[in-house]
């Protein structure tokens, strides 16, 4: 029916079938799967981690020692102060450390030497480093200059070690988001490299390296293996006083406990997971809003 | 070819000059009187500016007068940008970047080996094609330049309301000094981007295409306060706007790019360089008569 001003055209009702064939339906199926999947594993370490933990989730979890003879009244009030003390040295000591280095590569490296090439390949291979040859590392330093291994001093060296890649490369990206114009535009006033950095390019990157290094806190508090390389698999019942006292934290704990036959050990496990995971929800959750509520607009 | 046709073709050399009309009457609505060679604050003599092997520049020779507004223009790729980014070693940012030829100020070069580029950047200044405001207070941005100097200044509130009154740009913002600078409307930002320059007391303000993210209302303001700037500075100005350097300019220099036969590299070289009256009344260059024109480029 061809009416006047009309002009003739191909219908568009489909013409090829689209994504209705059945290769298309399995594939699709694959990837509903493979999600159902992550999501089911979670819920189930999740739920039974309520479930089994709910009992012992009490006042005596956070401010009792742990007990071999009484499993009913373990708490992880040494574990809960022992991570606090590790996270915390471990963060003074590798975000400045990474920033610093990030700041060198990011604004002063000459990129085409090679040992600044060297350094760039080694980064990324450094991140993907298993976290036990960071304790086995930290355990041979401190073996041969004489230091004791099962301190808090030596877990936080251990785990710095491990996150300095991490907090780099986020801190390299954050920096890298800062637009050119800001440098040059301090650069045209007479500003100094130094100062540049100093006053414009960090303070912009404050928020990046922020969510950056919060994350890679996170990974460390839920770490285990480096610090048990460095034999902080012992019974602990008593606050860490310093950065030479003996510690335990809530992943060695949880192990710990896990490892033991009765009921009720499993059960205070449970509930010292539960505290875990809400302590990396909530370090996630800054993370997320820090990043949320200074994101820059430029 | 091009010269063939244009000399023979009557009509068009007609068209030609009808299209040039008004840049001509705007060139010459207020002739300034000046000499025939500028007094010069700095000078490029034979200068070269090469990206690693490419010559982005090649042979440039010119003086940039004192109060006076040098207008630099030409087709894209031509290097003005990258002549004016070496007047105040900007270049030395890119990697690769190298000057051959003497550029000086005040007849003292300023790539020689004890010359601290941080007080070259200081002495002259610069304003970029984009608005490029700092993230923090408008106050902040102002006073930025004068802190990072350690500029002796008795009052840190007057400084900056004199480069902000300067800029013509107090009346607008003297109650919110505090508020963010990126709140500002683009003119607003760029005319605290020369308040900022103005801080610091340069003696040249370089200005790489200032109103070409701007809108024609803003672009006024900003070249109004160019002529005004004029009476204590030198400045130096690429545009892409023929116009612009009609209304604002005392001299300007055209650049074109010619393409190397082999490497079909393109390298900027200056054409032409007068008075603006003469630049687009009686251009001297028939390739400066054709772009005037709006034949090419």
């Amino acid at each position: 029916m061809v009416t006047l001003g009309a002009i003739a055209t191909a219908p568009l009702k489909a013409q090829r079938e689209g994504d209705k064939n059945g290769k298309s339906i399995v594939f699709l199926g694959v990837l509903w799967f493979a999600v159902l999947f992550a999501v089911v594993c979670l819920a189930t370490l999740l739920v039974t981690a309520f479930v089994d933990g709910s009992t012992r989730l009490d006042a005596n979890l956070f401010t009792r020692y742990s007990s071999i003879v009484l499993p009913e009244r373990a708490g992880a009030r040494a574990a809960i102060l022992g991570s606090a003390l590790v996270i915390v040295t471990t963060a003074v000591m590798a975000i400045p450390l990474g920033v610093a280095a990030a700041i060198y590569l990011e604004e002063f490296a000459d990129s085409k030497r090679w040992y600044n090439k060297v350094i760039e390949v080694n980064l990324t291979n450094l991140a993907a480093v298993p976290a036990i040859v960071y304790g086995m590392l930290t355990a041979g330093v401190a073996l041969s200059i004489g230091m004791p291994r099962r301190v808090v001093l030596a877990g936080a060296i251990a785990l710095a070690l491990l996150i300095l890649p991490v907090v780099i490369i986020t801190t390299r990206e954050a920096i890298r988001a800062v637009p050119q114009e800001i440098r040059q535009g301090s650069l045209a006033l007479g500003a100094t490299p130094l100062q540049t950095v100093w006053r414009q390019t960090l303070p912009s990157a404050v928020p990046g390296i922020a969510t950056g290094s919060i994350l890679a806190l996170s990974r460390a508090l839920g770490e285990a293996a480096p610090l048990l390389l460095l034999g902080g698999l012992v019974f602990v019942s008593y606050d860490p006083n310093g950065l030479m006292s003996g510690f335990t934290t809530l992943p060695i704990q949880i192990y710990n406990w896990a490892k033991e036959p009765q009921l009720a050990f499993q059960q205070v496990a449970s509930a010292a997971i539960i505290v875990m995971l809400a302590l990396l929800l909530l370090m996630n959750t800054l993370a997320i809003i820090i990043r949320n509520r200074y994101q820059k607009r430029w | 070819m091009t010269t063939h046709t244009y000399s023979t073709n009557k009509q068009k050399a007609e068209e030609m000059e009808q299209a040039a009309a008004p840049l001509i009457a705007l060139a010459s609505e207020s002739p300034r009187q000046l000499p025939s060679e500028p007094r010069p604050i700095m000078e490029c003599d034979d200068v070269d500016v090469f990206y690693g092997d490419f010559r982005a520049v090649s042979s440039v020779s010119m003086g940039f007068g004192y109060n006076e507004i040098t207008a630099l223009i030409g087709p894209s790729g031509c290097g003005k940008s990258t002549l004016l980014r070496s007047l105040n070693r900007m270049n030395d940012l890119i990697d690769g970047a190298r000057v051959e030829g003497a550029i000086t100020f005040h007849g003292q070069s300023i790539y020689g080996k004890d010359v601290d580029p941080i007080e070259v950047r200081r002495r002259i200044g610069m304003v970029f094609q984009k608005p490029n405001p700092f993230p923090k207070s408008i106050y902040d941005n102002v006073a930025y330049g004068p802190r990072v100097i350690g500029m002796k200044v008795d009052s840190m509130n007057d400084t900056v309301e004199e480069a902000l009154t300067r800029a013509a740009l107090w009346d607008e913002v003297k109650d919110k000094l505090k508020q963010s600078a990126l709140g500002l409307s683009g003119g607003q930002q760029q005319r605290l981007c020369i308040a900022r320059t103005i801080a610091v007391r340069p003696e040249v303000i370089l200005m790489d295409e200032p109103c070409s993210a701007l809108d024609p209302i803003a672009t006024s303001r900003i070249e109004d306060l160019m002529t005004e700037l004029r009476a204590d500075y030198s400045i130096i100005i690429v545009t892409h706007n023929m116009q612009q350097a009609a209304r604002v300019a005392d001299r300007t220099a055209f650049f074109t790019a010619l393409a190397d036969e082999g490497t079909g590299d393109r390298t900027g070289l200056l054409v032409e360089y007068d008075l603006t009256t003469k630049i687009f009344s009686a251009p001297a260059d028939e390739r400066t008569e054709n772009y005037i024109s709006g034949r090419f480029g």
